[in-house]
């Protein structure tokens, strides 16, 4: 029996040594723990950044639905309507909003979201103190881009029949938008928006290289101050994922509800 | 959806208004990289150091209100030369390239780069690195004067290549997980650095000595005379050494 023994020995001394090591490492990152966040009250670097992180997110967003509304509007008229319409100033003028907004859409899809809010920041408003202006302006110009997108693609979504359903009812082209068309589109329309927001939020991370104190900034600091990235950089990684999660549900619940009223 | 209209218009509007309240007359903004101990750093939230203090008596002198910008260091020159910042104190050194963009204030501190290295390291003085045949990787926050010269001196000889990090605490952590072999920094950061990580230690030759001063966009030669004049008294009645003497004990050096 006496190897017996000996196996048995080993195996605690194994276990009693892995037990230290997890116990040191999870006194280590207690401690950790304390000096990222608890000594001089550092949460409060993260936490502050909070309310920057969700406004950013929220104007940027409003601008983008503005301007994006404004695009499809151009786009989806030109799809549906150039065909029908008499050579003239409307038609060229419509050609021309046509092709700018097809640029910008090329423009602001085809360049990275970072590059675009250096070239806000440092370029076009280079003498712009306001740097939640410049964040604001960089990504919902480039969030009108989705959006824009989005909305043509609900608009395009409903059948033609219904148009002309509308047209031969004696609409004009304007009401059967307004009546018959936009309100189908919307219910496409919504979830598709909300996850615009949701890729919104986590792509204003980098609002930091411009000097918005986000979460991420706010990380940041911590991790200049106490020189070790564990803690602030998993927790504000818990934090995006708590917002977005929570941000999901809500798309979830909103995306039930038209499911139901389709009945 | 006329509700919803008005308040986003309200939203447009109220954000617009804010940033005209930008520009008011008696405020001064100065940029800084909060990341640079004792010079600048964070404490409770606040930018404090020796250049936030000597910042605090040149604007007490000229009677304006100073707010004071935690920006990237290599946004620091570019945002004083578009004219986002009025100023700038950020352990900036004088260097003809950068004099060519913005211009400077009497030097008012001295600093010295120093190379940081683990204490078993091989690299025994700053002449390793410059050593025919070297080829080590270094550490160096970007933009700052610790990457001009290693760029100059060791990268463009073929003698290592530059690692540059947005933090010096960022090159300070790689050297600890040797991702590099040795940080080149500024000496008073480095000291704080070495305390914070055990196992590192500053070599005792320095790379180079050089000159802080205050950088203010070349247009605004108002505030440059205001500054100017400001920072020449606190030097002459000894309030800027007073401020360095508390951030840096004479015993130190």
């Amino acid at each position: 029996m006496n190897w017996f023994n000996t196996l048995a020995e080993q195996i605690k001394n194994t276990f009693s040594d892995l037990y230290t090591n997890i116990s040191e490492f999870v006194i280590d990152l207690a401690r950790q723990f304390e000096i990222a966040f608890i000594v001089d009250d550092r949460w409060k670097y993260i936490v502050s950044g909070i309310g920057s992180t969700l406004l950013l997110t929220f104007l940027s967003l409003i601008l983008g639905v503005v301007i994006g509304i404004i695009i499809a509007a151009i786009r989806a008229t030109h799809d549906k309507q150039i065909d029908e319409m008499h050579p003239g100033i409307g038609k060229s003028l419509l050609k021309f909003a046509n092709g700018f907004c097809r640029c910008y859409l090329t423009i602001f899809r085809g360049t990275p979201v970072m590059v675009q809010i250096l070239i806000i920041f440092f370029v076009i408003m280079a003498s712009s103190r306001n740097k939640m202006l410049c964040g604001v302006i960089a990504f919902g110009l480039n969030s009108a881009a989705y959006v824009a997108e989005i909305i043509r693609g609900g608009i395009m979504s409903i059948d033609p029949g219904q148009t002309e359903a509308g047209r031969s009812l004696g609409l004009s082209y304007v009401q059967t938008m307004a009546y018959i068309v936009l309100p189908q589109a919307f219910k496409n329309i919504l979830p598709s928006l909300a996850n615009e927001f949701i890729t919104l939020l986590k792509e204003t991370s980098i609002a930091g290289y411009v000097g918005v104190t986000d979460i991420t900034r706010g990380a940041n600091i911590i991790r200049g101050i106490t020189y070790q990235s564990f803690w602030p950089l998993f927790a504000i990684a818990a934090i995006y994922l708590g917002m977005v999660m929570f941000f999901t549900w809500l798309v979830d619940l909103l995306e039930r509800r038209f499911k139901n009223s389709e009945r | 959806m006329k509700k919803i209209i008005a308040l986003i218009l309200v939203v447009v509007m109220s954000v617009l208004a804010l940033a005209a309240c930008g520009g008011e007359k008696d405020a001064i903004v100065m940029a800084t990289n909060a990341e640079f101990p004792p010079y600048e750093y964070f404490e409770d939230e606040v930018i404090v150091g020796i250049d936030a203090e000597i910042a605090k008596a040149i604007a007490d002198k000229i009677g304006a209100e100073l707010t004071i910008e935690h920006v990237d260091f290599d946004s620091i020159i570019p945002g004083v030369q578009s004219g986002k910042y009025d100023f700038a104190m950020a352990g900036l050194t004088v260097t003809d390239e950068r004099k060519e963009l913005v211009d400077f204030t009497t030097s008012y501190a001295t600093g010295v780069q120093v190379v940081i290295v683990k204490e078993d390291s091989a690299i025994t003085s700053v002449d390793d690195l410059f050593a025919e045949g070297a080829d080590h990787k270094i550490g160096v926050q970007l933009a700052t004067t610790g990457d001009l010269y290693c760029t100059w001196d060791i990268e463009d000889e073929g003698l290592g290549t530059i690692e540059r990090y947005n933090k010096g605490a960022d090159a300070v952590m790689a050297l600890v997980s040797d991702k590099v072999d040795c940080v080149v920094i500024d000496n008073e950061p480095a000291k704080v650095f070495v305390e914070n990580n055990p196992g590192l230690k500053i070599l005792d030759t320095e790379y180079i000595t050089e000159d802080y001063a205050i950088a203010i966009a070349k247009e605004n030669t108002e505030l440059m005379t205001k500054v100017e004049t400001a920072l020449t008294e606190l030097i002459a009645d000894g309030t800027v050494q007073t401020i360095i003497d508390k951030y840096i004990p004479a015993d130190a050096e």
